[in-house]
């Protein structure tokens, strides 16, 4: 039966025969429609992709002040765009570590300090330039400049010196970094000419795509590029085009409408709407991004960390799950990380809603009276909703909790970050090191839980210059731990980037990276007819 | 003969241009005071305090408000309204392609509603208080009273997603011919046109009854005039002061409050543009936009009062 399915989606992939055919006779066999929907995909994406069309993104997060520039890169357009005319240094791969794009390989000193990156050779700029690595050193020291306003300046500040060494790049930091390859990926650091220090919104870039149209906050059109030096693996399309649209209703009806082939954002409350629709299919990917309930460990009810734990119990994570995000992300460990991070163990325990124990531990920590609790609808979709869920859990528990609802406007400047109970979201960083570095330090500025502990901070920086994976791990093990248990931030979910398809596009591959394939849904898929 | 209506007229479109003046006053100073700072704005999430204080210096954030006000009016009485602070492009020319199309949707509108709005309107009052009078008022009432969106969304179900027919993205640009554009902007002047064509109609409506309350009225259907020609030759030239006024206001609607439609059209006009960088405290093109908003409203106001002028007899024939 198998070689016959087999036989049949070869001749789906090779165009003799119509998938609704296929799925017909799969079903004949006595097959299911989503095991045959999958064994389909394989053998398309066997069979490699179909060259030529203009492939259609219709996306959430551009607006008319967006610039090609990329250190002003922030929406999601930009990036996007970005992905189809520039290529960084290496990319994170979708199965986590690097894919080298620029860069052929990077090694480091023993004290990973020194990092020496091999610069491919016969890399074409879009004006006929063949990348060098002055080119390579030049955007870094843009990026890493000051005064510049890169995105990624906080990345590169840990840089000491960068210089060109024959076809080599060597970049020494300030301090041991074991994750400096990861740096390299910022999706703001695209190799430009001479760096883009003479026109650095130019728009020359080696990616797969040319840059034909460029109206910002409106539509952004790009051609294939004849020499780009990875033709077979990226740039199907003749020509990629990206749509700027807002309202998810309209991204929705551009996309059954056929107008466009991918969007992204698509609401989970509607997802089970859509995946009923006739061609439309629903790519959701587990990422890195969190929507934490913030506590600072440094003012008081929050200080106390029996007190933290009986809010961390009374939190019912499944429910939350299933009511905010529809299923749509994975429940969280209280912990800043999950599995889709490198160097993840997986061996922790799941922390489950317990209103008994957590009114034990309410009990011990002396607490009496409401526990004052901010949100907004800014904070993420549904926060709101998910403040007065939490409101619920926790009365079982015996712990009133008061809400306010604060405004939208300012909420970033005015409750995150400076109220002791709020709620917030964070984006994820490629690598643990970032993660902590950027929220869980002493002396970070984003200390959203006021999370001070000196032997913390040292296990982070401990952990950042060890080349040796297995001990690295091993930190990163004991450091989710005490987050876990003493930390300051209850993670009800990591949520999934959920984005659609419509008919015939291929070779989609999930990425935990970013949403849209981390960017490269444009690049990396192709119209099958 | 003309002499007071050209006084008349000189004097209106005097008053125009000092209330030009006074709203860019008002404009600046309020941009002044709104929260927030473009430096911030800008960078958003990824300001460190270094390049907070490279790019306020950089945008001249330092000089005193008046030297900026002075500087600013300067450029625009000469063409210039300076460069967008988060993008860098020249507002001049970034506005242009968007006022024009803004003002083809808008034009699009018109051409479709005022006529319909006026001739419906007629034929309301010639059965007034009929069935046809009423139904042309329910139905005009009840597309007005629907939200913008929800008849955008409305048209997108139909005309985009199941029949197919229109297509819901109605992106233009330059070089999109005109028969494309067209067709790009069926839907949202559709959606405009049901929501600006009920105020028009009521108002035309209710300003010719106004007058048919009138002797002269009286008198010609007392010659056995038939009832269009008394609406036509002695009701509606009577009631065009009030009419145009009204007209003047939806169209000036149509110019500057259609952003809902855009976004959800997804059509490149002034209001996204306007919005965008709002959010962005780009100051340079909320000022510059504000004043060409309050040049159309005023304009379009002067067209009203002189056309209200030179419709009014007593004022075209002084004794």
């Amino acid at each position: 039966m198998s070689n016959e399915l087999d036989y049949l989606s070869r001749r789906v992939a090779a165009g003799k025969l119509s998938r609704r055919d296929f799925l017909g006779r799969a079903a004949a066999l006595g097959v299911a429609a989503t095991v045959a929907n999958s064994l389909l995909a394989s053998a398309v994406r066997a069979a490699g992709p179909v060259k030529g069309g203009t492939l259609k993104a219709g996306l959430q997060g551009g607006e008319s002040t967006n610039s090609l520039d990329p250190a002003t890169f922030l929406s999601q357009v930009p990036f996007a765009f970005g992905k189809c005319w520039g290529e960084t240094l290496v990319e994170l791969a979708p199965g986590g570590g690097v894919e080298y794009l620029i860069a052929e390989e990077i090694g480091s000193s023993d004290d990973a300090k020194t990092w020496t990156m091999k610069i491919r050779k016969g890399v074409q700029f879009h004006n006929g330039k063949e990348v060098t690595p002055d080119d390579v050193v030049a955007t870094l020291k843009r990026h890493s400049d000051e005064k510049s306003k890169s995105g990624a300046l906080g990345v590169l500040k840990s840089i000491d010196t960068i210089k060109a060494d024959g076809g080599n790049v060597v970049v020494t930091l300030k301090d041991p970094n074991a994750d400096m390859p990861y740096l390299m990926a910022d999706y703001h650091i695209i190799i430009q000419p001479n760096g883009g220090m003479d026109k650095p919104d130019a728009g020359i870039g080696t990616g797969p795509y040319k840059i034909t149209g460029n109206q910002p906050g409106v539509k952004h059109t790009a051609e294939r590029f004849a020499n780009y030096w990875q033709s077979d693996k990226y740039g199907h399309a003749d020509q990629v085009e990206i749509v700027v649209v807002n309202d998810p209703t309209a991204r929705m009806a551009a996309l059954q409408g056929g107008q466009v082939n991918m969007i992204n954002r698509v609401e989970p409350k509607i997802v089970d709407l859509v995946k009923r629709l006739p061609g439309v299919t629903i790519r959701a990917a587990s990422g890195r991004g969190f929507y934490p309930f913030n506590m600072f460990c440094d003012t008081a009810p929050f200080d106390n960390n029996d007190l933290r734990m009986a809010l961390k119990l009374a939190m019912d994570r499944e429910e939350m799950l299933t009511k905010i995000l529809r299923g749509y992300g994975e429940v969280g460990n209280d912990m800043p990380v999950n599995k889709a991070y490198p160097l993840f163990a997986g061996d922790f325990e799941q922390r489950k809603f317990d209103p008994e124990k957590a009114a034990a531990a309410y009990k011990k920590s002396g607490h009496s009276g409401s526990i004052l609790l901010r949100t907004s609808d800014v904070a993420f979709p549904g926060a709101v909703d998910a403040a007065q869920l939490y409101q619920q859990s926790c009365a079982k528990a015996g712990i009133k909790i008061e809400i306010k609802r604060e405004p939208g406007d300012g909420y970033w400047t005015e409750v995150w970050n400076k109220q002791p109970f709020s709620l917030s979201y964070w984006g994820g960083r490629p690598t643990q090191d970032q993660m902590y570095s950027t929220a869980y330090l002493s002396t970070a500025d984003w200390n959203d839980t006021r999370w001070k502990r000196p032997e913390f901070d040292k296990m982070v920086l401990a952990a950042r210059g060890e080349l040796d994976e297995a001990k690295r791990k091993k930190i990163y093990r004991d450091m989710g731990e005490i987050m876990r248990d003493e930390g300051g931030l209850i993670v009800p979910f990591f949520n999934q980037f959920v984005d659609a398809t419509g008919k015939g596009v291929e070779g989609w591959v999930d990425n935990p990276a970013q949403e849209l394939s981390n960017g490269h849904a444009l690049i990396e898929c192709w119209l099958q007819a | 003969m003309s002499s007071p209506i050209l006084r008349l007229v000189a004097q209106r479109i005097l008053l125009g241009l000092v209330l030009l003046l006074a709203v860019s006053v008002l404009i600046f100073a309020g941009t002044q005071i709104l929260p927030g700072d473009v430096a911030q704005a800008i960078l958003g999430q990824s300001a460190t305090p270094e390049a907070l204080a490279n790019l306020r210096e950089q945008l001249g954030l330092n000089d005193p408000a008046w030297l900026r006000y002075v500087h600013w009016l300067w450029g625009i009485l000469h063409g210039d309204f300076g460069t967008a602070q988060s993008s860098g492009l020249d507002i001049a020319t970034s506005i242009g392609t968007r006022l024009k199309n803004t003002l083809f949707l808008a034009a699009c509108a018109a051409i479709v509603a005022v006529p319909l709005a006026i001739v419906l309107g007629l034929i309301a009052v010639r059965y007034r208080n009929g069935f046809v009078d009423k139904l042309i008022s329910g139905l005009a009432l009840a597309s007005t009273s629907f939200p913008e969106f929800f008849i955008g969304y409305v048209l997108i179900y139909f005309f985009a997603v199941k029949w197919q027919i229109f297509p819901s993205i109605s992106t233009v640009d330059d070089s999109t011919p005109f028969l494309e554009r067209l067709q790009a902007v069926v839907l949202p002047a559709t959606a405009l046109t049901l929501v600006v064509l009920a105020h028009m109609m009521r108002m035309t409506r209710a300003a010719i009854l106004n007058v048919m309350q009138s002797a002269y009225i009286e008198t010609a259907e007392l010659k056995g005039l038939k009832a269009f020609d008394i609406i036509r030759k002695h009701a509606f030239p009577n009631a065009i002061a009030p009419v145009v006024n009204v007209v003047m206001l939806n169209l000036a609607y149509l110019i500057v409050g259609v952003v809902v439609v855009e976004v959800i059209f997804v059509y490149p006009g002034m209001g996204q543009y306007l919005v965008d960088h709002v959010a962005k405290r780009d100051v340079p093109v909320v000022q510059a936009v504000g004043l060409i908003f309050a040049a159309v409203y005023i304009t379009l106001n002067i067209v009203a009062d002189i056309a209200a002028i030179v419709a009014n007899p007593r004022l075209r024939h002084p004794k």
